[in-house]
């Protein structure tokens, strides 16, 4: 865990609205894990005051990626950052996914900005496993590839793929991965997740989800995340520290 | 050997320097260590500890706001037995003055809270949380109250020889009441002040952005509200003040002593830049240096109206 100062190197807008920004950032980039996140400080001022936390993309050498969309000042003042200037970065932080094991699928799903983490589990992944990725959006607009192999699609709207939610085209193509040991990774909104867990639970697959929650510091000394654990009802769990990766079965969501 | 004298009193609890971490900002202890040199700092104050582990409140938590942040974490943490044996020992092992937060919700808790930690002797000091405003039973409602406060301090008083620190609540009419009541129930010092109560509504769904509907701000967004509690005090009450409130920098620092505290706690930054304490250590000796101050305990109230 390091606080480093470190050059922004590039920013592009991959989907409208969403952009993928470059750091140069040997210090983490050397270290990372697919699913753990980073704490960023977008402004040295007092607003907006608190770091925002955001999950890996990818790492290419000393490079780290971080996939964004605008959802307000924050998130603004990071889509024009000048290339060359300095981006405050605290991590690595959280568990990241778990991807050893003797699967043979890797069953990627993604709602919307829920891609994030996965160009990374990608890189990691394909030399090893086969993968199917399953990626879903409100519209077309919503519905981001990037850097994922194998991709179907779904969109709420029907503007691209199946008219439908993820899960459902996961439901789908169920008949195709079965025969096979798989291993589900998932992140997206709530009700996606919600869907993904009952889907995993119903059909007995294992899977590791990506969860989100407001959060100040993420790395343990706010509590200001809390997650509800089916296991153990005295005591939350830390989105931040003990996630933010989590087997669908061991979380209430 | 430090050119400046940046040692100061609370009580018979001295401090090698006045900046100290705020309870609920620094865990236990472990993760920040990571950032900050423990050694260095006046002092560490421990996560609300309260009888039974508590869980908390539920999810969301935390939202940011204009300069600040509302939490309403709920005084979640794991009770006195567990830090006793699980948190101690790591905490042990600085060099550093820890003061245990104690927030309970009757005045028995209270007592008995102190009495078991008292016999810890890694624990230096006791700061009674009589504000949280995020808890049913107890925690504002106390601290709303000048009788309350009076009995709590009074009772607590009587179950330690520890110095003993009331947190005050910024959500009455006259604080300096408060600090009076502590004075004369044998507080040694007031700790002011604990966070405002706010709220925050998502326009679209009409909803509150905090479960628990309101939280405490805490941020920079407070340090002018902190800075005149401080001064209300300062002016009214001879006691120390520990001064609390949107400190981002060692000039917060400074301008808290001079509007009457002794020392002073760092919060909310400590979740921004975990790294910040310690520089701010360095920065205040160098303001020191070159501004002719030989102690730094003569800044304080050293207001000039």
């Amino acid at each position: 865990m390091f606080i480093i100062h470190s050059p922004v190197e590039e920013i592009i807008e991959i989907n409208p609205q969403i952009y993928l920004l470059k750091v140069f950032c040997p210090e983490i980039s050397s270290i990372i894990k697919p699913g753990q996140f980073l704490n960023i400080r977008v402004t040295d001022r007092i607003y907006p005051l608190l770091r925002r936390p955001f999950s890996v993309c990818d790492v290419e050498g000393d490079h780290l990626y971080l996939m964004f969309n605008i959802m307000g000042e924050g998130t603004s003042i990071l889509a024009h950052k000048p290339i060359g200037s300095d981006l405050d970065i605290l991590g690595p932080l959280g568990n990241g996914f778990n991807l050893e094991g003797d699967y043979e699928i890797a069953i990627i799903i993604a709602g919307g900005l829920g891609a994030a983490p996965f160009p990374f589990v990608t890189r990691k992944l394909k030399q090893n496993k086969k993968i199917i990725s399953f990626v879903g959006g409100r519209s077309k607009y919503d519905i981001i590839t990037h850097n994922l192999l194998n991709v179907k699609e779904a969109s709420d709207d029907g503007s691209r793929g199946l008219k439908g939610t993820v899960v459902k085209l996961l439901e789908n193509n169920l008949n195709q991965i079965k025969s096979n040991k798989v291993k589900v990774f998932g992140c997206g909104p709530t009700a996606m997740l919600r869907a993904l867990k009952e889907f995993c639970l119903t059909n007995e697959l294992d899977c590791e989800v990506s969860t989100e929650c407001a959060m100040a510091c993420g790395f343990g000394i706010c509590q200001g995340c809390p997650i509800e654990s089916t296991e153990k009802q005295d005591h939350y769990l830390l989105v931040c520290k003990d996630g933010p990766v989590f087997n669908i079965k061991d979380v209430v969501i | 050997m430090s050119k400046v004298d940046l040692s100061v009193k609370i009580g018979t609890l001295i401090l090698r320097n006045p900046v100290m971490l705020a309870s609920g900002t620094v865990g236990y202890g472990n993760e920040i260590s990571e950032f900050t040199d423990l050694n260095k700092l006046g002092g560490i104050v421990s996560k609300s500890l309260s009888l039974k582990p508590r869980k908390g409140n539920p999810p969301q938590r935390i939202v940011e706001t204009p300069s600040g942040m509302l939490n309403a974490i709920g005084l979640a943490n794991v009770g006195v037995e567990v830090f006793l044996k699980e948190k101690i020992p790591f905490l042990k092992k600085f060099d550093v003055p820890l003061i245990c937060n104690i927030a309970a919700s009757t005045f028995d808790e209270y007592v008995e809270c102190t009495r078991i930690l008292t016999e810890e002797e890694t624990i230096k000091a006791f700061e009674i949380n009589v504000s949280c405003p995020n808890v049913r039973e107890g925690g504002l409602s106390f601290g709303n109250n000048l009788n309350s406060v009076a009995k709590i301090t009074e009772l607590v008083r009587a179950a330690t020889n520890k110095p003993l620190i009331i947190k005050l609540s910024p959500n009455v009419s006259y604080i300096a009441e408060f600090a009076k009541v502590a004075k004369e129930n044998g507080a040694d010092a007031v700790s002011a002040i604990n966070t405002l109560v706010g709220a925050a509504f998502n326009i679209f769904t009409r909803k509150p952005k905090i479960q628990n509907i309101t939280g405490g701000l805490s941020g920079p967004a407070i340090k002018p509200v902190a800075i005149a509690k401080v001064l209300e005090i300062s002016r009214q009450v001879d006691i120390p003040i520990i001064g609390i409130g949107g400190i981002m920098d060692w000039k917060d620092v400074i301008e808290f002593m001079i509007a009457g505290s002794t020392a002073v706690q760092i919060g909310t930054l400590n979740f921004i830049d975990p790294s910040a304490p310690g520089k701010i250590l360095n920065q205040i000796e160098e303001h020191c240096i070159k501004n002719g101050v030989d102690k730094i305990s003569s800044l304080t109230a050293s207001y000039n109206i």
